[in-house]
């Protein structure tokens, strides 16, 4: 079984030399620390800077110069500032080539919901529905189950959708699953985990063929 | 050379009235038009709506109006990090009109450009689109998002001219430009006004067409919601 780590670390390898990759908040943002070093990719945050660097070292901290996190950031060379009209210029024309976000559910249709639960947290999509919405290659980052052990892959998302049949891959503490037009194609297991442990933590349909490997991690 | 400077924030503020609409600039406390928020703590107009990305935290930003009850209305795409905001959502004092980032961004900017209305595929099959006029173009769904209508846009810039011409700095640039000439008077703050000429014309980043006046900002907070720094022993 993975950790928040291991999930961006098994991440990071789907990103690509040449690659423009806007990060979520939360698991996503890990993502950044195990990308390989031999390959050029700049990484985009939505309030408007592409070729985000590591946090500033600490005095170095400057208030104009946040992620969509509002975290302190640095920035690379090569970087750039825009607006906000700009910045979602590059996710709605398709320029942003990797898209990696966060989960509260995800149905066997690619259906995504991680913005609302009515009655109990309403903060808002921010840029979510921007981004599932346009972006062709979306990985979602997220615990297999949720706090109470429930299946976060289901059949259909129970709370309010942020984007309807756009999420292509998944990537839990347990598994690597794709989303095919059958259902949540098992790809990988993770280190130490049988089929059975996946099976049971996911409601939606699952399509498990012969030789399921491990991540290799 | 047009001149757009006024002498100080309560010149730059006024006709603003009760039942108003205004675009504020900013993302999370980044940007975000201190003084005339300030100012508008001090006139103590009530029942407005605020077009704004973030709703501020509890005790800075747009929280000092909310603290104040001075908004009715606020249209954002992210509210978190705000319990009185939070508070008055789910007793009711306050309606909120939750709306993706990109479209807000782009609604602004409709605004400016002079577009009625344009077609986003963000929130399609979604609560956002409810009601909404939705369209397929090349087999894909899009839903049919108005322009804004504003009376005052309240912007923050980095450096600005005599003229109303605007640079931004950082991510603090954000909303703040898309805001500039979409609403029908637009005041921009500076941390630094100089005389027109002082800016290399290549540079500027809003042109103060857009920009109906300018005022000499002060004492800037700039608070840092998330403070992260590295190491540098490591």
């Amino acid at each position: 079984m993975l950790d928040k780590n291991g999930i961006a670390k098994r991440i990071a390898q789907e990103v690509q030399d040449g690659y423009y990759v806007n990060l979520g908040i939360g698991i996503p943002t890990l993502v950044a620390n195990f990308v390989r070093e031999d390959i050029s990719v700049e990484f985009q945050s939505e309030n408007g800077v592409l070729g985000m660097g590591p946090f500033p070292y600490e005095g170095e901290e400057d208030a104009d110069i946040i992620n969509a996190g509002k975290q302190t950031i640095t920035t690379l060379p090569g970087a750039s500032f825009f607006d906000s009209a700009m910045s979602f210029s590059m996710i709605r024309g398709r320029h942003v080539d990797l898209t990696i976000l966060g989960a509260m559910e995800v149905a066997e249709n690619g259906d995504i919901a991680n913005w609302k639960i009515p009655g109990k947290m309403v903060k808002g999509m921010g840029g979510a529905m921007d981004l599932v919405a346009s972006a062709e290659n979306i990985i979602v980052a997220m615990m297999h189950t949720n706090r109470a052990g429930q299946s976060k892959l289901l059949k259909k998302c129970t709370l309010p959708l942020t984007g309807v049949a756009c999420v292509k891959k998944i990537v839990t503490n347990l598994a690597v699953l794709e989303v095919t037009p059958d259902g949540f194609l098992l790809l990988e297991r993770a280190p130490g985990v049988d089929i059975e442990t996946i099976q049971k933590a996911t409601e939606g349909k699952l399509i498990v063929n012969d030789n399921i490997p491990e991540m290799m991690i | 050379m047009i001149k757009k400077t006024v002498s100080n924030v309560s010149d730059a503020l006024s006709g603003v009235s009760n039942g108003m609409t205004f675009m504020l600039g900013g993302f999370g406390l980044c940007g975000i038009p201190e003084n005339a928020i300030a100012e508008l703590v001090n006139l103590g107009i009530k029942d407005i709506t605020c077009i704004s990305n973030n709703a501020g935290v509890d005790d800075f930003g747009l929280g000092l109006l909310l603290q104040n009850h001075q908004i009715k209305k606020m249209i954002s795409s992210y509210v978190g990090e705000n319990d009185e905001f939070e508070r008055q959502m789910l007793s009711g004092e306050l309606e909120v009109e939750l709306t993706p980032q990109g479209t807000l961004a782009e609604k602004c900017r409709a605004a400016q450009a002079g577009f009625p209305a344009f077609y986003t595929p963000a929130g399609y099959g979604t609560e956002v689109a409810e009601g909404k006029e939705v369209r397929e173009f090349n087999g894909k769904m899009y839903v049919l998002e108005p322009a804004f209508k504003a009376d005052f846009a309240f912007v923050k810039a980095w450096k600005g001219d005599e003229a109303g011409n605007l640079i931004f700095k950082g991510t603090a640039r954000n909303f703040n430009p898309c805001m500039c000439g979409a609403a029908t008077i637009t005041v921009a703050e500076v941390e630094e006004l100089l005389p027109a000429g002082s800016l290399d014309p290549n540079e500027v980043h809003i042109p103060g067409i857009f920009v109906q006046r300018i005022f000499q900002g002060g004492n800037y907070e700039k608070r840092i919601e998330q403070r992260t720094v590295r190491s540098r022993n490591v």
